[in-house]
């Protein structure tokens, strides 16, 4: 599983769909290479409940409050939905 | 009790580059792998003129304000004239553009080892067209020569180890060969990006010369404080290109050195500077840094894919002098350095109150009563569309962020108080050439006028990107209208 502390929903696309279908920019060696993992940000909430609060606060807090987490939130579980079509379909 | 220790002045230089944009770092190891890929860079390489309209150029060389900037709609790539009455060779009250062939003009000024041959017929070019530039002296020109016939260079070009250096429309115009057969810190493309780091340190100094700012004949210690690596095999790095620089500006009486800390390095250097000033070891300090070639088209691909131009095209360079109180320039507070101690923790959080609160407590001063904060002022235009965000917006909401959890603002003055005391990214994705300083003359001239009590210069720097850490690093320095 990869976490993710990208800025924005864009990023986090980006990273998200290199990680699972492969680097949409073909840029990199990851182009063309299905690596079909997990892929969630540290402001997720099923990611933040399992870090201590103060811990959390510490580290994250301040870019917590200044992301568009939301956006950030819909942006990967688009892309885990799809990568998981996509799993479907290759073993189906 | 140490002196009071002002900045005296400020300036910027940028050089339009297209035709180096295949050496910086991204573009050469694609088109290494990928040499069809040329034709749809160089379709994307803007003109000088839409270089010199550009407005975050514009900002960086004075002609317009950062908060100018902001109220100009995006894409800043979509304006390609300057106003009318704009020179050919954009100067800017901080700063001149040139265009390539002045750039490569100034390099071949600037090699003492003959390394960079230009063909006859562009030296003749390169000549004229460096004739035309107010701040090119005779022997300037002179010292681009007369070239070497092409055959010449075709043969050496023929062997290995030498680049062939083009312009934007793909004609050849030179080449830089290496300076030793076994040394590759004394390679080719090594050699290139160091004399490009000199010369535009160097224009970027002359040009506070020329305005007046430093003396040459009474400038002491020139530090540099860019991240090139200039040595050879045995001392990779090994650096002062301080001194160098203060060779070609005149600056006889000066020695120098070079202050290294990543993209911290320019306001670690202002700090030293004024550190050196104040203990009274000099009297008058020059601090510069030169362009990152290896930055050129580092985020070309993105651009292709939006339908930007290659945005990064420019090579820049800074300059400033740090002296003695002169009872009108802004005041360096050597009391209120901010810095990130190793034992601090590495979260953008722990860094900024280590960075911007800190030092402001030490005075009785809270975030609100700085009127300007400079962070990593690199162009969006830039870095979006590679993914990378609105980097200096980020650091802007996350000092609003501290701001409101120290209760000096509320919540909803979040976006308020970012565009009162933050500005948009104007500067090019030059590492340490984006980190602040490009607002420093900027400051100097509020501060000096009054329109601005206080700016707080802030840098980071990624010290794990050399793999001898695995820290981050930021420096802060304040700088305060002179109360006389």
């Amino acid at each position: 599983m990869v976490l993710l502390g990208t800025p924005n929903p864009e990023s986090s696309r980006l990273v998200a769909l290199t990680l699972t279908e492969g680097d949409p920019t073909w840029a990199g060696p990851l182009a063309g290479v299905r690596l079909e993992l997990p892929v969630f940000h540290i402001t997720e909430e099923s990611i933040k409940a399992q870090v201590p609060p103060e811990v959390y606060e510490a580290q994250v807090g301040l870019a917590e409050a200044v992301l568009d987490t939301r956006a950030i939130r819909e942006t990967l579980e688009d892309v885990r939905a799809r990568a998981g079509a996509g799993a479907k379909e290759e073993t189906a | 009790m140490a002196r009071r220790v002002v900045v005296r002045g400020a300036r910027t230089f940028l050089a339009h580059a297209p035709g180096l944009v295949r050496y910086g770092s991204k573009p050469a190891r694609d088109l290494a792998r990928h040499e069809d890929l040329w034709p749809a860079l160089a379709a994307r390489l803007r003109p000088f003129a839409a270089a010199a309209a550009y407005p975050p150029h514009r900002v960086f060389l004075g002609a317009l304000h950062p908060d100018d900037l902001a109220r100009i709609p995006r894409p800043w790539f979509g304006v390609e004239r300057a106003p009318a009455g704009a020179p050919d060779d954009a100067r800017g009250p901080h700063g001149y553009l040139v265009p390539e062939e002045a750039l490569y003009g100034l390099m071949k000024a600037d090699d003492e080892f003959d390394l960079l041959w230009l063909t006859e017929s562009f030296a003749a070019q390169a000549r004229a067209r460096l004739s035309l530039h107010p701040l090119a002296e005779p022997a300037d020109v002179e010292r681009v020569g007369q070239g070497k016939p092409e055959r010449a260079i075709a043969a050496r070009l023929g062997e290995p180890g030498a680049l062939p250096l083009f312009l934007r429309d793909g004609r050849l115009v030179g080449c830089m060969q290496r300076a030793h057969e076994e040394d590759p810190s004394l390679a080719a493309d090594v050699l290139l990006e160091n004399l490009a780091t000199k010369t535009t340190a160097g224009m970027a100094l002359r040009t506070l010369v020329a305005d007046g700012l430093a003396e040459p004949a009474t400038v002491e210690y020139v530090l540099n404080a860019g991240e090139e690596a200039v040595g050879d095999r045995y001392q990779r790095g090994g650096g002062n290109l301080g001194k160098a620089v203060a060779e070609r500006a005149g600056c006889l009486d000066a020695s120098g050195a070079d202050v290294k800390a990543f993209c911290c390095g320019p306001v670690a250097a202002l700090v030293v500077a004024g550190a050196l000033v104040a203990a009274g070891v000099f009297d008058r300090v020059a601090v510069v840094a030169g362009a990152s070639l290896a930055k050129l088209g580092m985020k070309y691909h993105g651009h292709l894919a939006t339908g930007h131009p290659v945005i990064e095209d420019v090579l820049a360079g800074i300059a400033a002098l740090v002296t003695r109180d002169d009872g009108r320039s802004p005041v360096l507070r050597l009391d209120a350095v901010g810095r990130h101690p190793v034992a601090a923790a590495g979260s953008q959080q722990a860094i900024l109150e280590a960075l911007a609160v800190k030092p402001l407590e030490g005075l009785g001063l809270r975030l609100g009563d700085v009127d300007k904060f400079a962070t990593e002022l690199h162009n969006p235009e830039a870095t979006e569309p590679a993914g990378s965000g609105d980097v200096p917006r980020l650091n802007y909401r996350m000092l609003a962020a501290l701001a409101a959890g120290r209760k000096e603002i509320a919540r909803d003055e979040i976006e308020a108080w970012v565009a009162a005391r933050g500005m948009p990214g104007f500067a090019p994705t030059q590492g340490h050439i984006a980190s602040a300083v490009p607002f420093l003359a900027h400051a100097v001239d509020g501060l000096v006028a009054r329109r601005l009590r206080r700016v707080m210069l802030l840098a980071k720097g990624s010290l794990f990107l050399g793999r001898m850490t695995q820290m981050s690093d930021g420096l802060s320095l304040l700088l305060e209208a002179n109360e006389g």
